[in-house]
């Protein structure tokens, strides 16, 4: 490996601006470690508008540990866009991420990708993992929110003689169910994993108001340690179950403990960003900077900055040189010239045209 | 990069522009919303201001047509050019290795001179200027691409991007009228030393890509005490560090490979030469963009309380095209169509051919100039310019 960096170091004398890598990515894709890439390898699709993506990926990227999600950056008209999504294989096999069509991206990664594509990446992160120790669990599951589950199923219910897993698991229809028949083959296999599914189109929404539909569905679910992953309705009810148990615990009401008090892991899915809409602006933050501004929906970044003492890169102060570029951490931007709002995190923003639509912060 | 040059620029800026605006604080740089210059240039002296509002208002939309129009081919246009660039540049390389054989040193010296033609004009140049962040590739933008030329991307994006497009031919304001260096403007006041011009400008020419570099340091803006002493010195250090794997690369490294076939010699020779070969063409290129008979130049009367449809106006009738064929276009980088990149400097370069008609239609039914010409033609109207100015004015 310090071979092959000498090696590169002494190619790119010959290379210079590029790098050898720029050189060696015209013959195959995935050989940047500058830009992590991976080649799609198979599509296979679950439901009707889910699919599973199994890519092979470039140097840079780290094995995954179940429960944990990557970012995916896809191309959509030309145009470079990231999402995070769960990683569904198990832990130890090559990654895939299983993607349900609910937006642009997420319906262009399951309508159109095809064997032999390009997906850049950002390495596994996430602590949505499995207990260290050997526990009874409890997973709980809402549509899409199965995938990291699934792949915690994967890596502990068929080589851990000594794991005990429940699975409650709620989609609208057995046909939105993902992974039903692959559930159902390993409860038949493993007596030591029992999966629930509960269909919200005929039964209704599975109640967390109080305790009586869990007692029913797993009637030990306090001695175990529960996961759960869903919409965020379905998490904050769970949340709100847990902490009445765990409330109840304290003033002595619930039976004695054998085992340590109920926990519950969750794990949320995009937390939306607080971009805000008109030309009201917003509080303005430069985060490496420390500073807080209030800012008008009309004053360009660039001047909000400036006046604010932050040292800003700054150019024709007219939108066509591009040297006051920064990213964008979070919120939107209102482009001054065409009143467009705009703005997805690590977007460069050209701040002597573009002013805060909501609070927004910036990556200087 | 906010370098000391620019405060005066905008203090000036705010101070003249505050004569015709009221206590509301105005942005500088901004272009005025109503009104016209002090003066309009003589060529569209016949405007009234709602003409040329009117004309701002439709190169705006001839922008927002291509903006919405811009997608994935045009992703895929540029990823080919690099493609087809890399592609040139491995192939040319490869081919002066063994460049003992003559067929290998006409084709690899051919091959590396298309492929820096390349790399500077339709890659380095159009990236640097923004055209592809669209996309948000990090390897395909104006804030991180580095290109094959010995002036570092930034110091060259500073003066280019940022002075000659915002000030294009205003005199005393762009320094891109003749570079410091020749008179090429008759405004610009004579001295002995302009007798030079012809001479200075073809000893430039095959030696151009240190003139920039030489140019991007502004060192007259630094005897001028508008540039600091600590700002000079990290853009020397900046230039050294570049010039020393230019320099690396091109005459030491690919020679010494060379060597191993006994082509060192040959090798080198073929560097010199591709170098060569894209310095000259990059200079006759870039001067035919303002400089042919037909282009015009500003006073700072003439830019003073402009408009957005009176800052078009000057970017057309202080540029001039070149016209050719696809291929001629695409070894200028586009820059053939240099009316419409300064109306749209930061607009993908594949898309200014077919911008051009609706230009030059609006041109005409405003009864403004549009300058194109072949490239030997514009080429000797610029020569002409240049020995035309080496002598003093002719007393009135």
């Amino acid at each position: 490996m310090i071979r092959l960096r000498k090696l590169a170091r002494a190619a790119s004398l010959l290379t210079t601006p590029l790098a050898p890598e720029d050189i060696l990515s015209l013959f195959n894709p995935v050989f940047s470690a500058r830009q992590l890439r991976g080649v799609v390898t198979r599509v296979v699709p679950e439901t009707a508008d889910s699919a599973t993506i199994f890519f092979r990926p470039g140097r840079g990227w780290q094995a995954h540990r179940a429960g944990q999600w990557a970012r995916i950056g896809v191309e959509l008209n030309g145009v470079r866009h990231w999402r995070s999504y769960s990683l569904s294989a198990p832990a130890g096999e090559d990654p895939a991420i299983t993607v349900t069509d609910m937006g642009a991206v997420s319906g262009t990664l399951v309508r159109t990708t095809k064997p032999g594509d390009v997906l850049f990446l950002a390495p596994p992160q996430g602590d949505f993992i499995l207990p260290e120790h050997p526990r009874p669990l409890l997973m709980l599951t809402a549509g899409s929110g199965i995938t990291p589950v699934m792949s915690m199923i994967r890596t502990l219910v068929p080589h851990r003689p000594d794991a005990d897993v429940v699975l409650i698991h709620t989609a609208r229809t057995p046909a939105d169910a993902i992974f039903r028949e692959e559930l159902a083959e390993l409860a038949d296999q493993f007596p030591n994993f029992k999966v629930t599914h509960w269909f919200s189109g005929e039964r209704g929404r599975l109640d967390f108001g109080d305790t009586a539909e869990l007692d029913l569905l797993c009637p030990d679910w306090r001695d175990r340690a529960a996961y759960a992953c869903g919409p965020a309705g379905f998490l904050d009810d769970a949340e709100a179950l847990w902490e009445a148990q765990a409330a109840a615990d304290m003033t002595g009401t619930a039976v004695e403990r054998t085992v340590p008090a109920a926990t519950l892991t969750i794990e949320r899915f995009s937390t939306s960003l607080a971009g805000g809409e008109g030309h009201d602006g917003g509080l303005v933050t430069f985060e490496a900077s420390d500073r807080e501004v209030d800012a008008d929906g009309d004053t360009p970044l660039l001047d909000v900055g400036e006046d604010a003492g932050v040292l800003m890169p700054s150019g024709c102060r007219m939108g066509i040189c591009h040297s006051c570029l920064i990213p964008l951490r979070a919120g939107q931007v209102r482009d001054l010239r065409t009143g467009e709002v705009h703005g997805e995190p690590g977007q460069l923003i050209q701040t002597c045209v573009s002013a805060a639509a909501g609070p927004v912060n910036l990556d200087l | 990069m906010t370098t000391l040059a620019d405060k005066p620029d905008t203090a000036e800026d705010s101070s003249f522009t505050g004569i015709s605006a009221p206590a509301v604080k105005k942005r500088p740089g901004a272009l005025a919303e109503t009104g016209s210059p002090l003066l309009r240039p003589p060529a569209a002296a016949h405007l009234s201001d709602e003409q040329v509002a009117e004309l701002g208002r439709e190169l705006d939309a001839i922008k927002d047509d291509i903006l919405a129009k811009r997608g994935s081919d045009d992703a895929a246009y540029i990823r080919r050019m690099i493609k087809i660039q890399r592609g040139l540049e491995i192939s040319g390389r490869a081919a002066l290795l063994v460049s003992k054989n003559k067929a290998a040193w006409a084709a690899g010296t051919t091959l590396l001179s298309l492929a820096k033609i390349l790399e500077n004009m339709e890659l380095g140049h159009n990236i640097l200027h923004g055209q592809w962040d669209w996309m948000r590739d990090p390897d395909i933008h104006s804030t991180t691409w580095e290109w094959d030329f010995v002036t570092p991307a930034r110091s060259w994006q500073h003066t280019h991007n940022d002075l000659h497009h915002r000030w294009t031919n205003v005199v005393g304001k762009d320094n891109d009228i003749g570079y410091n260096l020749l008179r090429m403007d008759p405004q610009q006041e004579w001295k002995p030393f302009n007798f030079g011009n012809p001479l200075y400008n073809a000893l430039l020419a095959p030696v151009f890509e240190w003139g920039i570099a030489v140019y991007d340091l502004e060192l007259v803006d630094y005897r001028e005490g508008r540039k600091s002493k600590e700002a000079l010195v990290k853009d020397l250090k900046a230039l050294g560090r570049k010039a020393l794997k230019q320099f690396t690369k091109d005459y030491a490294a690919t020679p010494a490979v060379a060597m191993l076939t006994g082509s060192g010699k040959q090798a080198l020779y073929g560097t010199l030469t591709a170098n060569a070969v894209r310095n000259v063409w990059a200079h006759a290129v870039i001067f035919c963009g303002h400089f042919p008979d037909g282009t015009d130049t500003f006073t700072e009367e003439m830019v003073d309380g402009e408009t957005r449809g009176d800052w078009y106006v000057r970017q057309m009738i202080g540029s001039a095209n070149i016209s050719g064929s696809k291929f001629m276009h695409l070894m200028t980088g586009n820059l053939s169509h240099q009316i419409e990149h300064h109306l749209f400097p930061d607009l993908p370069s594949n898309r200014y051919a077919e911008v051009a008609p609706k230009v030059q239609d609006i041109c005409r039914r405003y009864g403004l100039p549009y300058t194109t010409g072949p490239l030997l033609k514009q080429v000797g109207s610029t020569w002409g310019k240049i020995f035309k100015l080496a002598l003093p004015p002719k007393k009135a």
